[in-house]
């Protein structure tokens, strides 16, 4: 494993401008920034007319890295220790409990628990537990 | 109009995940690592992401919902189940076991795509997969399922 710093101003500065998004997008478009469920709803069944904005949305989520590297000259690290057999299952999981319990990190996380939803917070103390014993098993248990 | 700003706000949380730390997947292990508490390696700042994140999001949910309508849409669609049934303990837990096998949740992801990694875009990939087949299954009607969902997007 990687030991990676810990980093409070950062972190708590990246974690608002995350709120100011969210904030941002309920004021001019009325929706939840649950990533999850803007990327679930870029493929069909298309249920409103809403796939342009979805898309422009994700379109700056891929994007930002480019235009942090065009403006500061650089990226800050990125360790991904996982290989492919690995990332598949990982994604395929993350991806369909996503969809499956109706947000992530960033629907139930941030905007649940923000809106004090009571499902929002079941949901996050149940994925930060299952994340924490999954990473628990793979570290400490082989 | 409404599609720029969209890009835009996107960027912005594209770019708080990365400033914050969220898109290294090392990163979100280390601090999902409880073991590492005791060995020294534990990283706490995703916690103080997260303190970030809810607290701008509170003060400005309070706000922005007490307008008549948002900005640029006909009302808002803030989420209105309060239920708690299997899915909302089964989702989150299937979620939370992908998240830790990698440290990638969706936004983070999406995010790590733009960082140029070959790694991303297969979890990408196969988070595309998930999402689509969860969908898939939602949707099919069937005697077996016990509880019916009202929608399985809401959150």
């Amino acid at each position: 494993m990687v030991v990676t710093p810990f980093t409070p101003i950062a972190s708590l500065l990246g974690g608002a401008l995350i709120g100011l998004s969210a904030v941002l997008l309920m004021w001019t478009t009325g929706r939840i920034a649950g990533v999850s469920g803007i990327a679930a709803r870029l493929f069909p069944p298309y249920e409103d007319r809403e796939l342009a904005g979805r898309l422009a949305f994700v379109a700056g989520l891929v994007l930002a890295p480019v235009l942090a590297r065009l403006v500061t000259g650089s990226l800050p690290a990125q360790t991904i220790a996982a290989g492919t057999p690995l990332l598949i299952v990982a994604g395929l999981l993350t991806g369909f409990g996503a969809v499956w319990g109706s947000g992530c990190t960033s629907g139930h996380g941030v905007c649940g628990l923000s809106r004090l939803s009571v499902r929002s917070l079941v949901a996050t103390m149940t994925f930060m537990a299952a994340g924490m014993a999954t990473v628990f098993v793979m570290r400490h248990w082989s | 109009m409404t599609i720029l700003i969209q890009f835009g706000i996107g960027v912005v949380f594209g770019l708080g995940l990365i400033i914050s730390g969220m898109s290294n997947p090392a990163k979100v292990l280390n601090f999902l690592d409880v073991g590492g508490i005791t060995a020294g390696t534990w990283d706490a700042s995703l916690a103080l992401v997260m303190a970030g994140a809810v607290a701008v999001t509170f003060i400005g949910f309070s706000r922005v919902l007490k307008l008549a309508r948002p900005a640029f849409a006909d009302r808002f669609y803030v989420p209105t189940r309060k239920d708690i049934d299997p899915r909302i303990i089964a989702g989150p837990a299937i979620f939370g076991i992908g998240w830790g096998l990698a440290g990638f949740c969706p936004g983070p992801a999406l995010t790590a795509l733009g960082f140029g990694s070959a790694s991303a875009f297969i979890f990408v990939a196969a988070m595309c997969a998930g999402m689509v087949l969860a969908r898939f299954i939602a949707q099919v009607p069937s005697a077996a399922r016990v509880v019916t969902p009202a929608d399985p997007l809401e959150t």
